[in-house]
C-alpha cells in the first residue's frame, strides 16, 4: 500500500509537470503576449521593445520556462505585470474565495446527494423516486448560467431574499461574502446533487438486488440492518470516485457559475490572466487546479482501498 | 437415507400453489401451476428439473419469498402450521434462517463482501440464537468445526473473497445452521464446485441431516447429487410437478416420459454409449395449453395427451406421476445407444504440443528495469501430447488445472514460456495469434463455455455465420447465403433461425450457432473449452452428439475440456488427466476409466456420482484447493493419498508406460483403482 501511495504520488508531481509545460506552450501559441496586452494600440516600436525587455519577454521561451519552473520550485511564483504585488497574494485572495462556494456546495450537496439517492432507490419507481430522478436530469441538462438566472430571477428579482450578484472585493473579509454567496452555492449544489444522486441511485438498485442482499432477508435479517449493514457499505464504494471528480471539478473554478455572479474566485481570475497573457498566473492557477485533480483522485482511490476489503488484502492472495 | 419420524403431519406444506407474472400483455403468465407437496420432519426431498422448471421459485416459495415481479395467483405455502404469504414482515423475519434456513446457489455472491465470514455468522446467531451474546464467538468458531472447516479461527477472521468455492460453501451451511433450523432449503448447493469438493460436501450434509434431524429441501439439476441426499425426489416441468416417488423410483425406472429422457440424457460413468439427447424445449409460461406441458417433447404422445391436462395419480408402484401412458412409459430407453468410440483413425498427426509450458506471470516495466528475476513455477509445464487426424481427446481435471490455458496457448491467446504448438506435425504455429496466417487461423477453432458472452448480441445469426466464410473463403452474395443455410442445418437448426439475434435463441441453440460458426472455417482442429457446462443435461446431450456427426462428417480432431469426467469419457478416444498444470496420466479412454490409473485419476473417479441411490462415492483424498503447483517433485505430493514418501516431494515422478499409449506419471508400482459399480 506504501509502495502503491508513493508511485501514485510520483506519477502525480508528473502530472502536475506536464500541465504547466503544456500551459507554457499553449500561451506561447497564442498571438501575441503580455506587452501587447498591456499596451493595446500603442503595442510597437521602441515602447514594445522596451516593456518586452523589462518583462524579460526577449528572451527565448526554454529560458523564460526554466526561470520560471526554478522560481516556483522555491515558492515564488513571481510578480504581476504591474510588478506591486506578489502573485501568491493575488491567487492566494481567488483561492480563498473559489474554497468558500465549493465547500459550501459540498456541505449542502454530498448528504444531500446521499440522501435523495438512497431514498430513491428504496423507494424505486415510487412518486418520490420519479420526482427527484426527473429533477436530476433536468437539473444536470439545463446549462448552469440558465438555471443560475432563473434562480436569480426568482429569488433576487420576484422574491427579494438574496442579492443576485457579488460586488464584494475579492481580498474583502470571508463574512462580507454573506449573503452573497449563497445564490451561486445553491447553482453548484443543484447540478453536483443531480451527478452524484443518480450514481448512488443506480448503485444502491444494482446492491439490492445482489444475492448478498436478498441472502441477507432470507438469513431473517431485518430490512433496515440489511440496507445500512448489507447494502450501503458496498453501494457507495463506487460513488467515491464520482464524488471526488465533483469535488476537483468545484475546487478547479466554475468559470460560468463565477461569471455570471461575478464572483472573485479562480476560474475568472484564470480566464482573465489568459486574456491578459499574464503567463505566471496563468501557471500558478493551472498548477492549483492540477494538484487539486492529482490530490483528490489519489485520495479517492486509497479511501476506496481502505473501505473495500477485496482491494485492502489483494495483496495477502495470491502466495 | 434416515426415516422420517412418525409426526403429527409434514414440517412443509405446499397447497395447490400457483405463482405467475403479469405479461405486458396483462396477462397472467403461470411460473408455479398447482403445486402440491409436503416435506416431513427430517426427511430429504429433492426437486429436479431444467432449467426454467420453476424449482428454484418453489423453494424460495417455502420461505414465503418471491422475487420481484412474482405474485401468488392461488394456493398457499404452511411451514409447520404457519401460513408463509400471510405473514408480516417481522414474523418472517423470525422464521427465515432461525427455524427455516436457505443454503444459496452461489455462496461466493451470497456472502456480503464488506463483512468478515465470522461476523456474518455472528449476525445469524444475534438473530436466531437464544444463547447469551458472550457465547456468541465460541458457537461460531463451533459452527465452523461442524462443517468441517480447519483452523475455524482464521477462518471466521477471512472475508468471503479470501475463501475458496468449497469454504464459501462451508460458511453459507455454518451460517444456516446458527438458527438449529428444523429444515434446510438448498438451492443447487454444489453446482460450480469441483467434483471432489462437490463430492465432499454431499456427505457433510448427509452427516449434518443425520446428526441434526432435520427435513432438507434439495434443488438441483443434477440426478447424482440428489441420489445421495434425498429419500424422495420431485421432478419439475414447465412449472408442474409431474413425477413424485421415492428416490429409487424415480432414479431406477421413471414412470413419467420427462424424467425417462432426462434421466438417459445424463452421461454415466458405467455407460459406453453417448447419452440419448432429449429433443425440444420446454413450453415458455404460459404456453402450456390445456394438454400435458410435454406433449411436445413426448415420443410415445397421444390424442389425448394433446388436449386433457393429466393429473398427478398415485400408480402401482407407489409413485405419482402426471401422464395419461404410465404403463406404455417403461418402453422409453434409458440410456443411450451409439457407441462413440473404437472408431479406425488414421495415422496422420493433427497436432503435436512439445514440451509446452505456461506462465501467467509477465515481467512488468519495473521488474525489467531493475532486472529482478521473476520466473516462479510455470502455471502449466511438461505438456507433451499428440493428437491424430480425426482424434478427441478429453482433458479432465479440476479448476485451475491448466486446461483451459492449455487451449489458450494453442488458440494463440497465451503465448507460451517455450516449447513447439506444430499442425500436421510439420507446421509449426507462431506463438501469438497476430503472428498467424489465414490458414493458422483457420485451422485452428475455439469454442467457449459460455455462448452468451461469445456470440455478438447485436449480429444476427446470418451475420455471425458470415463473418469466418466471407474471412477464409471470400464467400459472397448467393453462395455465402446457401453455405450458411447448409451450417445452421449442420447443426440442426432450421434456416429461419438466420435473421435471429442470439437473444431470441435457447442456450443449446445458441451453443449450436457457436459451433457452427466454428466449423464455417472448416478447421483441422476444434478447441472445446466447457463447452456443455452451461446447459441442461438433455441439451448437452444434443450437442455431444452433434460434435459427434461433425468429426465423422469432416475428419475433425477435437480438445474436450471438461470437469465432467462422465461427459469426457462419452466422447474420446484418449484421456489426459492433468494436475497442477502438469500431467498425471494420459492414454485411450478405456485404459484411463480402467483398473489402472494415477492416484489423482482415482481422486477424480471416486468422487463422481451417479444417479443411483445405492451409489456410493469414494473419497480418498481432501478437497483442498491448492493455488500453485509445488516446486520440485510429483504435483500431486501434497494431496496424494498414497503418496510414498521423500521421493515424491524430491524428485519428478517418472513416466510409466502400460497398455499402449497408456502412460501413468508416478512414483508407485502398485496402481489400481477400485472397479466401478
Amino acid at each position: 500500500m506504501l509502495s502503491m501511495l508513493m508511485r501514485r504520488s510520483a506519477l502525480g508531481l508528473i502530472t502536475v509537470w506536464l500541465v504547466s509545460i503544456i500551459i507554457f506552450i499553449g500561451v506561447e501559441i497564442l498571438p501575441g503576449d503580455a506587452c501587447t496586452a498591456f499596451l493595446e494600440r500603442e503595442a510597437q516600436g521602441l515602447l514594445l521593445e522596451n516593456c518586452r525587455r523589462d518583462l524579460g519577454l526577449d528572451r527565448p521561451a526554454w529560458m523564460r520556462y526554466g526561470e520560471w519552473a526554478a522560481n516556483a520550485l522555491s515558492g515564488n511564483l513571481g510578480v504581476s505585470p504591474d510588478g506591486q504585488r506578489q502573485i501568491s497574494e493575488l491567487v492566494g485572495y481567488r483561492l480563498r474565495n473559489t474554497l468558500l462556494l465549493a465547500s459550501g456546495a459540498i456541505l449542502c450537496g454530498i448528504p444531500l446527494a446521499l440522501f435523495l439517492g438512497i431514498v430513491a432507490a428504496l423507494w424505486r419507481d415510487r412518486p418520490f423516486d420519479i420526482i427527484v430522478s426527473t429533477t436530476a436530469i433536468a437539473a444536470m441538462t439545463i446549462p448552469e448560467f440558465v438555471s443560475a438566472t432563473l434562480l436569480i430571477l426568482i429569488f433576487s428579482v420576484w422574491l427579494g431574499w438574496v442579492p443576485g450578484i457579488v460586488l464584494t472585493s475579492s481580498n474583502a473579509p470571508l463574512a462580507e461574502f454573506f449573503p452573497e454567496v449563497l445564490l451561486p452555492i445553491a447553482v453548484l449544489t443543484l447540478v453536483m446533487t443531480a451527478h452524484i444522486l443518480r450514481t448512488v441511485r443506480s448503485s444502491v438498485i444494482e446492491t439490492l438486488a445482489s444475492d448478498y442482499a436478498q441472502m441477507a432477508l432470507l438469513k431473517g435479517v431485518p430490512y433496515w440492518q440489511m440496507v445500512f449493514r448489507h447494502v450501503l457499505p458496498n453501494a457507495l464504494l463506487p460513488t467515491i470516485n464520482v464524488v471526488a471528480l465533483t469535488i476537483a471539478w468545484l475546487l478547479g473554478g466554475v468559470v460560468v457559475i463565477e461569471t455570471v455572479f461575478n464572483y472573485p474566485g479562480l476560474g475568472r481570475m484564470m480566464i482573465d490572466s489568459i486574456s491578459d497573457r499574464d503567463l505566471p498566473v496563468t501557471q500558478a492557477i493551472a498548477l492549483i487546479i492540477a494538484s487539486v485533480y492529482v490530490g483528490v483522485n489519489l485520495l479517492a482511490d486509497l479511501l476506496t482501498m481502505v473501505a473495500n476489503p477485496r482491494l485492502r488484502t489483494a495483496h495477502l492472495r495470491g502466495k | 437415507m434416515t426415516t422420517p419420524p412418525k409426526s403429527n403431519g409434514p414440517i412443509i406444506a405446499v397447497d395447490g400453489l400457483s405463482v405467475g407474472f403479469r405479461s405486458r400483455a396483462g396477462a397472467w403468465l403461470p411460473v408455479l401451476r398447482d403445486i402440491t407437496l409436503s416435506v416431513g420432519a427430517g426427511e430429504s426431498i429433492g426437486l429436479v428439473g431444467e432449467s426454467g422448471s420453476g424449482k428454484s421459485t418453489l423453494a424460495l416459495a417455502m420461505m414465503g419469498y418471491l422475487k420481484t415481479g412474482l405474485h401468488v395467483l392461488g394456493g398457499r405455502v404452511d411451514f409447520s402450521g404457519i401460513d408463509m404469504f400471510a405473514q408480516d414482515r417481522q414474523s418472517l423475519e423470525k422464521v427465515r434462517g432461525g427455524r427455516l434456513a436457505l443454503i444459496p446457489q452461489n455462496s461466493g455472491q451470497s456472502l456480503a463482501p464488506n463483512l468478515r465470514v465470522g461476523a456474518q455468522i455472528g449476525e445469524a446467531l444475534r438473530l436466531h440464537s437464544a444463547l447469551p451474546e458472550a457465547r456468541h464467538a465460541a458457537r461460531v468458531l463451533d459452527l465452523l468445526t461442524q462443517v468441517r472447516l480447519p483452523d475455524p479461527a482464521s477462518i471466521a477472521r477471512r472475508y468471503p473473497h479470501e475463501l475458496s468455492g468449497g469454504q464459501q460453501q462451508r460458511v453459507a451451511i455454518a451460517m444456516a445452521l446458527a438458527g438449529e433450523p428444523e429444515a434446510l432449503l438448498l438451492d443447487e448447493p454444489t453446482t460450480g464446485l469441483d467434483v471432489t469438493t462437490q463430492a465432499h460436501i454431499l456427505e457433510l450434509l448427509r452427516d449434518l441431516a443425520r446428526e441434526t434431524g432435520m427435513a432438507m429441501v434439495y434443488v438441483s439439476h443434477d440426478l447424482g447429487a440428489i441420489a445421495r441426499v434425498c429419500d424422495r425426489v420431485a421432478v419439475m416441468y414447465a412449472g408442474e410437478v409431474v413425477l413424485e416417488g421415492t428416490a429409487a423410483q424415480i432414479l431406477r425406472d421413471p414412470s413419467h416420459p420427462y424424467a425417462r429422457g432426462l434421466l438417459a440424457s445424463i452421461p454415466k460413468l458405467s455407460d459406453v454409449c453417448l447419452p440419448r439427447a432429449l429433443d425440444g424445449r420446454p413450453p415458455p409460461p404460459g404456453g402450456a395449453g390445456d394438454g400435458c406441458a410435454f406433449v411436445a417433447r413426448c415420443a410415445i404422445a397421444t390424442e389425448r395427451c394433446m388436449v386433457e391436462r393429466p393429473d398427478l395419480s398415485r400408480i402401482a408402484d407407489g409413485a405419482k406421476t402426471r401422464c395419461h401412458l404410465p404403463q406404455q412409459v417403461r418402453s422409453i430407453p434409458l440410456s443411450g445407444e451409439r457407441n462413440a468410440q473404437q472408431r479406425q483413425l488414421p495415422a496422420e498427426l493433427s497436432l503435436s504440443l512439445g514440451d509446452l509450458a505456461i506462465s501467467y506471470a509477465r515481467a512488468g516495466l519495473f521488474e525489467r528495469l531493475t532486472g529482478r528475476d521473476t520466473a516462479k513455477v510455470a502455471t502449466v509445464d511438461g505438456i507433451d501430447i499428440e493428437l491424430r487426424q480425426g482424434e478427441t481427446l478429453g482433458l479432465v481435471g479440476e479448476s485451475g488445472s491448466g486446461k483451459s490455458t492449455i487451449l489458450k496457448s494453442i488458440a494463440g491467446l497465451l503465448p507460451p514460456l517455450h516449447g513447439q504448438i506444430a499442425l500436421r506435425g510439420q507446421d509449426d504455429l507462431p506463438p501469438r495469434v497476430e503472428d498467424r496466417s489465414a490458414k493458422h487461423l483457420r485451422d485452428v477453432q475455439l469454442i467457449f463455455q459460455n455462448p452468451d458472452e461469445s456470440l455478438n448480441p447485436r449480429q444476427t445469426i446470418a451475420q455471425i455465420l458470415a463473418q469466418p466464410l466471407k474471412l477464409y473463403f471470400g464467400l459472397s452474395g448467393q453462395a455465402l447465403i446457401a453455405r450458411t443455410t447448409a451450417l445452421l442445418a449442420q447443426v440442426r437448426l432450421g434456416a429461419h433461425y438466420l435473421e435471429r439475434l442470439p437473444s431470441q435463441l435457447s442456450g443449446g441453440e445458441k451453443q449450436r450457432v457457436a459451433v457452427a460458426r466454428a466449423f464455417a472455417a472448416q478447421p483441422e482442429l476444434v478447441l472445446c473449452d466447457e463447452i456443455t457446462s452451461a446447459l441442461d443435461v438433455s441439451v448437452q446431450a444434443a450437442v455431444l452428439e452433434l460434435l459427434d456427426d461433425l468429426r465423422r462428417d469432416n475428419g475433425t480432431s477435437y480438445i474436450f475440456v471438461s470437469h465432467d469426467l462422465a461427459v469426457v469419457k462419452a466422447l474420446s478416444d484418449r484421456v489426459a488427466v492433468l494436475y497442477q498444470g502438469r500431467l498425471c496420466e494420459i492414454g485411450p479412454t478405456v485404459d484411463v476409466y480402467g483398473p489402472t490409473a494415477h492416484p489423482y485419476t482415482e481422486v477424480l473417479l471416486g468422487a463422481v456420482l451417479e444417479p443411483d441411490p445405492d451409489f456410493v462415492p469414494s473419497l480418498s483424498a481432501s478437497d483442498v484447493v491448492e493455488q500453485s503447483p509445488p516446486a520440485r517433485g510429483c504435483p500431486f505430493q501434497r494431496r496424494c493419498p498414497k503418496r510414498l514418501g521423500a521421493i515424491c516431494d524430491q524428485t519428478a515422478p517418472p513416466p510409466k508406460t502400460f497398455a499402449a499409449g497408456h502412460t501413468i506419471w508416478c512414483h508407485r508400482d502398485d496402481l489400481a483403482a477400485p472397479q466401478l459399480s
